[in-house]
């Protein structure tokens, strides 16, 4: 009888399972389907990719003033460089761009300060964002205190895109918790007309109500105070965006169970102090992600008033591609703009999902 | 002030109570004044109106309906010219609206789905581009998306003498899409009725099929058999009639293509920015409806002997489908109020038409907005009433 006392070492796995072609046998070449999708891929990829990378790097002209600049086949980004004072500031005087340069420095530091979760007392960067920051920012870019007046129909740009979101944002979240709390409430007549002024804004397309803001909204002051265009965008984006807003929070408020409503009662607490320290705190939290995907969206719907006469970033970009001094830059304006648009829309989408993680205290109802 | 306490009112019993702690006494109280707020504010606006009407001499009223519109429109469902009314003009831009949202909708869904799935993959370079598509076309504003094909894109095409051209009935040019359209001869009805028989004949079967497997046990290819009756007997009908349709190809003639079917670029342009957009949002929805099925589930079906396509289809699917439904219909409700976008680029829609042509014509701002907004309020409630409808069916009955 033979015995062998020592154990047969492991061997190792076969070498088409392991390292890059067990890799790529489990991930691209799993069955005779999954090699197909995966060629096909690969050379929609070798047919899209060097062209794209190509305009936009190698053969692109970064450096000029003019069209007469962009002399090779690739991307003219001369013409952003160019215009990127107008993309930036809009129609803004030269000599006044250093309030909007304070603006957007005011901006990243109470945004940093609200959303990093190491700096200290961040519930006074809220308070400051939902109060100061809206007051020293118009007083910066509109004028007053000895600052020369900006009319508003020289903003435009990026700066014009910030200001309607910032100013949806400031006032959606508010209107729209009062909304929520509104359609839930015991009152017929509360609950009714709230929601009646929800499902109205709800219920129709962003640019009808851009409409009737510009439209109509004259017709409802009286006839010698004139509104001026950027506020009546305002009023109309503001009011559609609390509305959706409503209905995020209604979902959270929905999903509270209703011992915790029952044990504020308990304890005694006013409805209103019940809301605040109890149900409003929980509700916020897990309506995070609906609440941000809303203000993407605010984000990205900001660039419709350029169907009513503002000239935000998307607006000015078009403009600039109209210029006859540069035919042909069509292309250019609108990858760049999409790449700003995006770089600020997956930035919060990615801030959200991060957030989300670092809340998640393991309960789910 | 919102919600009555309930441990109050058990309190108010009590004689020492003041009156204006009674939650019924508040409740009334603050209602009262709410409505008296909204009245008073509504009678503002409706007394300022008035007077700025009355100041810009603007009539009001729907008689405007029936006047002459006198401007044309670049494409019509129906029959319109100069002299048709202003409510002619509104049935116009409804129409089209529905055409952009029939045509958006069927074709986000196809789009969506795919990469969807694609996301879900287990092939890993599938997997990455579908998850670049997603993110890179949801964070890009849809009016953006919808600009560009039409002015970076669809301007930028040759004119019809270079037209680029698919085979030789199909080109594409400045001026839009040229594609063949059909010319019915005599009896293209047999087709129908073949269609419609085979149709009949396929539900019979399937029935039949599944009564058969409750019974015995034994399943038959339902798909594929339903499928080969649904081809199959339409076409022996449309060779044995003798091929009563044929194409008229579009000819380029002078300057321009004759014949065949024409679409315009706005049209291309709006369903390209609508469809990528909105294509993004579904695949989300239906990744997250397909993830929602717990993982037990695929496992129990494979432990009972179903291969990979029979899970998905017989148990995967109809889970997803209740929970990737009630955001999808949010999401064609996105897509029709988007295509309101296409006044952006004068694809003449209801917002376009109606909102932007018939308005600067009369100045009837309160009405033609009023008219608008109902238009999409009526849709609204008609999806909301069909998701309600849905979920009851779909709902979990438990037993």
């Amino acid at each position: 009888m033979i015995v062998n006392p020592e154990t047969i070492p492991s061997r190792p796995a076969p070498a088409s399972r392991r390292g890059i072609i067990g890799w790529l046998r489990a991930n691209l070449f799993s069955s005779p389907l999954n090699s197909l999708l995966s060629l096909s891929g690969l050379i929609f990829l070798a047919w899209a990719l060097p062209p794209v990378v190509q305009w936009v790097f190698l053969e692109a002209n970064f450096l000029g003033e003019n069209k007469d600049a962009c002399t090779s086949e690739g991307a003219c980004w001369v013409f952003v460089s160019a215009r990127f004072q107008q993309f930036l500031y809009g129609f803004y005087p030269d000599t006044e761009l250093w309030r909007v340069n304070l603006f957007f420095f005011e901006m990243a530091a109470v945004l940093t300060w609200v959303l990093w979760d190491k700096m200290p007392k961040r519930l006074w960067g809220g308070i400051w964002f939902l109060t100061g920051f809206p007051l020293t920012s118009f007083f910066l870019l509109y004028g007053g205190f000895g600052l020369e007046t900006v009319e508003t129909h020289k903003w435009g740009g990026l700066m014009l895109t910030l200001v309607l979101s910032l100013v949806g944002m400031v006032i959606a979240l508010p209107v729209g918790i009062l909304l929520a709390l509104g359609r839930r409430s015991d009152m017929p007549a509360i609950s009714s007309f709230c929601t009646v002024f929800i499902e109205l804004w709800r219920g129709v397309p962003l640019i009808t109500i851009l409409f009737m803001a510009s439209v109509m909204l004259p017709l409802f002051v009286p006839g010698d105070i004139e509104l001026d265009k950027l506020i009546r965008a305002m009023i109309g984006i503001s009011l559609f965006e609390a509305a959706l807003i409503a209905e995020v929070i209604r979902g959270g408020l929905q999903a509270m169970p209703k011992g915790q409503y029952e044990a504020a009662d308990a304890m005694g607490l006013t409805y209103w102090q019940g809301m605040r320290q109890i149900i409003m705190p929980q509700v916020l939290k897990i309506s995070i992600p609906g609440i941000v995907n809303t203000f993407v969206q605010l984000f990205k719907d900001t660039s419709l008033v350029l169907i009513i006469g503002l000239f935000d970033l998307l607006a000015v970009m078009q403009a600039g591609i109209a210029d006859v001094n540069w035919p042909n830059v069509a292309i250019e304006g609108f990858v760049f703009t999409g790449f700003v648009f995006w770089l600020f829309c997956f930035g919060i989408s990615r801030y959200s999902q991060l957030l989300e993680r670092k809340l998640d205290t393991g309960h789910k109802s | 002030m919102f919600r009555k306490n309930t441990l109050s009112s058990a309190m108010a019993e009590s004689a020492s109570m003041r009156f204006w702690y009674n939650p019924t006494f508040r409740s009334v109280f603050f209602q009262l004044l709410f409505i008296g707020l909204l009245f008073l504010l509504v009678a503002t606006i409706v007394n300022n109106t008035t007077e700025n009407l009355e100041q810009r001499g603007i009539t009001t009223g729907f008689d405007f309906l029936n006047q002459e519109a006198g401007f044309g429109i670049l494409q019509s469902l129906i029959e319109y010219d100069e002299t048709h009314t202003f409510g002619r003009t509104f049935v116009v831009g409804l129409l089209n609206t529905a055409l952009i949202s029939v045509l958006g909708i069927a074709l986000s869904t196809i789009v969506g789905f795919l990469v969807g799935i694609g996301r879900l993959s287990g092939n890993w370079l599938i997997a990455r581009l579908s998850t670049a598509y997603i993110e890179i076309f949801r964070n890009i504003p849809v009016l953006l998306q919808i600009l560009f094909w039409y002015i970076a894109v669809l301007r930028t095409l040759p004119s019809p003498r270079q037209s680029i051209a698919l085979g030789d009935s199909i080109f594409l040019n400045l001026r839009g899409l040229y594609l063949p359209s059909p010319v019915f001869h005599e009896g293209p009805e047999l087709v129908l009725i073949a269609l419609a028989l085979a149709l009949v004949v396929t539900i019979g079967f399937i029935r039949w099929s599944h009564q058969r497997q409750e019974k015995t046990g034994k399943s038959l290819p339902n798909f594929r058999i339903g499928l080969g009756l649904l081809v199959v007997l339409p076409l022996i009908t449309w060779f044995a009639s003798g091929q009563p349709v044929s194409w008229d190809t579009p000819v380029l003639k002078g300057f321009n293509f004759r014949g065949g079917f024409a679409v315009i670029p706005e049209l291309i342009a709006l369903l390209l920015g609508l469809t990528f957009y909105t294509a993004s949002y579904i695949a989300e929805n239906v990744r997250s409806g397909i993830e929602a099925i717990n993982k037990g589930q695929t496992e129990a079906s494979g432990a009972l002997g179903l291969h990979t396509g029979q899970t998905m289809r017989l148990v995967i699917v109809p889970q997803a489908m209740r929970v990737a439904i009630p955001p999808l219909a949010t999401n064609y409700m996105n897509l029709i109020k988007n295509s309101s976008l296409a006044t952006a680029i004068g694809y003449p829609e209801l917002v376009n038409v109606f909102m932007g042509t018939t308005l600067n014509q009369t100045g009837q701002a309160i009405e033609i907005i009023a008219m608008t907004m109902a238009v999409y309020l009526t849709m609204n409630l008609l999806v909301s009433l069909f998701m309600n409808w849905f979920n009851k069916r779909m709902a979990l009955v438990e037993r």
